[in-house]
């Protein structure tokens, strides 16, 4: 309990916030999705639309009614991922993060059992995501939402949330840092999601993948169905599964050492290859894994993304009454030019949570005490820094073209037109490059200025993923919109394409990224 | 190029509203091994990155092998190498691509005195960073600095974490560098018995300032020595000298500290006695030490990590 304690006192700012902000960002999708369509049948064709919008379905899932709280949890689908998002990195922070730094240790020493330090982390975590679920369940009954539904919705954020805890709390077993096992756990929720995506867009077409969601802990999470079909099962379910893992990382933990991890330590080279000789030599060793895991990520992605492209042109060929309303979105050729324009959208978002991961490598090496001997032998700050950015720049880069390609290919082979196909696609993953430029460079301004506060990179990505995944749907503003590099990304293949914004995006990615340079030369080294 | 290595004056460093440095003077001449001693906290560590260029000082000037440490960093560090006291390594590197890829940002190391010192060290290179102990990855660090061919190296106590054995290799590695005569070694440390064995010159330091500084034999000089003594008869006027304290008579014996300016008149009046036997033991540096941080060490005060 002294664990828990602990873990409260450190998390006091932090869990208070992502419990009330995510819990009550939902609140505001009722007044939105009210004021949008205040009535039945308005609500009824926006849904009709919706539930055959590949790239909607892709991001939130599938939509079964057309009640109010049915919109309403359908438009909160991506809030999930979210939160498991959060519970990993909360639960690996106060196990895995702890033993690195040793403290783990030095309260091992004190009088707290062997699995106190897990223990704690999982409950504290588990418990900040029910009294999330709540905090949703009594603020959407308090919008006069029906309540057997609002709880079920809030249970299945809740659960969410479980499902991130448990995860995390094994792949805090697996490794002996605490980037590994964030990478693990990142991965094993990005493949959950792949997976339910893929089932959910298979579904929508004559495709056989529709069972894949079955096999997602998300799709499961998806078979509640809050406000439709209620079902409770589904959260028994999922809490069997959160047991499960979190039985298993406490069985992992008996048998391992603390500081240990247990994939096992190979031995390395006795010296070093030719190209170990320089800062750049350096940051290809550190940044190489990161590279070809995200490149082999975003081009397996790219592939089931194109693949199931021509599938939601089958729509307009499936049902005549629906062929009426697609003509107006530009026939079956415009519904897929909008499907994989929103699809390297979202491609352009999450390679920007490389580019800053890759920037912030900077951070974590000198605040990891790995920086100093480098900067004392005669590697000067700007070719240490620079090497670095080749990574964070030019990786996106890689990444972007690989998904581009192949989802380019993988659609063009699918509908014998590679040579039509593939420029439009590869442009519209290529372009978002710009934006993701900017959120990089937001790092390095932070690294640059304000080392401290680095993390705070992270930050303008989630506003910028909000900006573009919910700010439409909630009317916000325009100029809040337009605050998102996204919104000014041109939309390809289809939209117009416009080098102006592209351009001028450039220039404020170069202008922050020199910032940050200029404020790195002249600031001291911290740890 | 003058005679000295590393020149600091007045040097003033704060973190916010802690002052870390507050008039530090330090000044390391060419091929001397120069011991750096202070209680943790006292800015020794400090010191050593500005010397580095790693921190700017608000005050004060410094040059280190007649350049300034942070405008011309990168020429600096091809002459220089440094452990610092805490080495962190990269995870997935192993301890022989540390010290390669080290020494080759720096210049150039010579491979004849890498494989020396890993042998001497009894360190295996083929390691991963992640699964060297602390002493290893201390090793790591010091094999690398060693075997690079540079004038002046800076240890940021460089021994913690190495066990006895090792830490006799390191004296032995340091005192080969000495004879050499064209290295400078500034050592900061703890250690005194270390410090002592290693050093011609030292310099104390104490919260951010700089208490003493000179060779081990002008710091003597400042203490008493502790003699003991037989005498066949009656000593005469000893307790009356100034600078005779704790004078302890037991029949024949006698025991007494004496300041180094009355060690003199004292042996006088001790031959005038008739002396049968006398041990005479010299201030260590441990009493130097004590001498100026004996209120610190008698209350123990908690110290922040």
């Amino acid at each position: 309990m002294k664990m828990v304690r602990l873990i409260l006192r450190r998390d006091r700012v932090l869990m208070p916030i992502w419990v009330l902000f995510i819990g009550l960002v939902p609140l505001s999708y009722v007044s939105a999705i009210n004021g949008l369509f205040p009535t039945a049948p308005q609500r009824q064709s926006y849904a009709d639309l919706s539930a055959h919008n590949a790239g909607f379905v892709a991001l939130y899932g599938r939509l079964h009614g057309s009640s109010l709280g049915e919109l309403v949890a359908w438009r909160g689908g991506f809030i999930p991922i979210v939160i498991a998002i959060v519970a990993v990195l909360t639960v690996i922070r106060h196990t895995r993060t702890e033993e690195e730094a040793g403290r783990r240790e030095l309260l091992g020493s004190t009088v707290v059992g062997r699995h106190a330090g897990l223990a704690a982390a999982v409950l504290t975590t588990a418990v900040a995501c029910l009294l999330l679920g709540v905090v949703l369940a009594v603020g959407l009954t308090g919008q006069d939402l029906p309540a057997s539904g609002a709880w079920a919705l809030g249970m299945s954020m809740a659960m969410a949330g479980w499902i991130g805890v448990g995860i995390a709390a094994v792949a805090a077993q697996l490794t002996t840092g605490a980037g590994g096992a964030r990478g693990i756990a990142m991965g094993v929720i990005a493949a959950a999601f792949v997976v339910r995506m893929v089932g959910d867009i298979a579904s929508l077409g004559s495709n056989g993948l529709s069972w894949l969601t079955w096999v997602s802990p998300l799709g499961w999470l998806e078979a509640i169905r809050p406000f439709g079909a209620n079902q409770w099962w589904p959260v028994l379910v999922l809490v069997g599964l959160t047991v499960l893992l979190t039985a298993l990382a406490a069985a992992l933990s008996a048998r391992r050492d603390v500081g240990s991890g247990l994939l096992p330590a190979r031995l390395g080279p006795a010296s070093a290859g030719p190209a170990l000789r320089s800062p750049f030599g350096l940051a290809w060793r550190l940044h190489r894994g990161l590279l070809a895991g995200w490149t082999i990520g975003f081009a397996v992605l790219g592939i089931v993304m194109g693949y199931l492209a021509s599938s939601v042109g089958d729509l307009v060929n499936d049902s005549k009454e629906m062929a009426q309303v697609f003509a107006r979105l530009g026939g079956a050729q415009g519904l897929i030019d909008n499907y994989l324009a929103s699809v390297t959208s979202l491609f352009g978002l999450v390679a920007s949570a490389y580019g800053i991961q890759a920037a912030l490598r900077m951070r974590g090496e000198e605040a990891g005490g790995r920086l100093e001997p480098v900067l004392a032998t005669a590697a000067g700050r700007t070719r240490w820094a620079a090497s670095h950015l080749v990574f964070a720049l030019l990786g996106p880069a890689v990444v972007l073209l690989a998904s581009g390609l192949t989802m380019g290919l993988a659609h063009g082979l699918n509908v014998h037109d590679v040579g039509g196909q593939l420029p439009g696609v590869l442009a519209g993953a290529v372009v978002q490059l710009p934006a993701v430029w900017v959120l990089a460079s937001i790092a390095v301004l932070f690294f640059g200025v304000l080392p401290r506060a680095s993390m705070a990179a992270w930050v303008a990505l989630v506003l910028c993923m909000v900006l573009s995944l919910v700010g439409p749907a909630v009317r916000l503003d325009q100029w809040l919109l337009d605050l998102s590099p996204f919104t000014h990304v041109p939309h390809l293949p289809g939209g117009a394409a416009n080098a102006l914004p592209v351009v001028v995006l450039v220039v404020i990615a170069a202008v922050l990224a020199a910032g940050g340079l200029a404020g790195w030369r002249r600031r001291d080294v911290t740890a | 190029m003058s005679g000295d290595a590393i020149v600091a004056a007045g040097l003033v460093k704060s973190f916010g509203a802690t002052k870390a440095l507050d008039g530090l003077e330090l000044s390391v001449r060419t091929g001397e091994v120069h011991g750096f001693l202070g209680p943790n906290g006292a800015g020794k560590s400090t010191t050593i990155r500005i010397l580095l260029g790693l921190l700017r000082a608000d005050g004060g000037t410094v040059r280190v092998l007649d350049g300034d440490p942070w405008g011309q960093a990168t020429e600096l560090h091809r002459k220089l190498a440094y452990v610092p006291g805490d080495v962190t390594l990269w995870p997935n590197l192993s301890g022989g691509e540390v010290i390669d890829l080290l020494g080759r940002m720096r210049g150039g190391l010579d491979k004849r005195r890498r494989d020396a010192w890993l042998e001497r060290f009894d360190l295996d290179p083929r390691k991963k960073g992640r699964s060297y102990s602390k002493g290893n990855r201390q090793k790591v660090a010091l094999v690398a600095a060693l075997a690079s061919d540079v004038p002046l190296l800076l240890l940021d106590e460089p021994t913690s974490g190495l066990d006895p054995l090792m830490e006799e290799v390191f004296r032995e590695a340091i005192a080969e560098e000495k004879r050499r005569g064209d290295r400078t070694v500034l050592l900061s440390s703890h250690i005194l018995s270390e410090v002592e064995a290693l050093c011609d010159r030292v310099t104390i330091i104490r919260e951010g300032r700089t208490v003493e500084s000179g060779t081990l034999a002008e710091l003597r000089h400042l203490t008493r020595t502790t003699i003991k003594a037989e005498v066949s008869g009656d000593v005469n006027g000893l307790a009356e000298l100034p600078g005779v304290h704790d004078l302890v008579t037991d029949g024949r014996s006698i025991r007494f500290d004496v300041d180094t300016a009355s060690l003199d008149p004292a042996m006088r009046a001790l031959t005038a006695a008739g002396l049968t036997s006398l041990v005479s033991q010299p201030p260590t540096l441990e009493e130097l030490f004590l001498r100026h941080y004996g209120d610190e060490v008698r209350v123990p005060a908690v110290v922040a990590p």
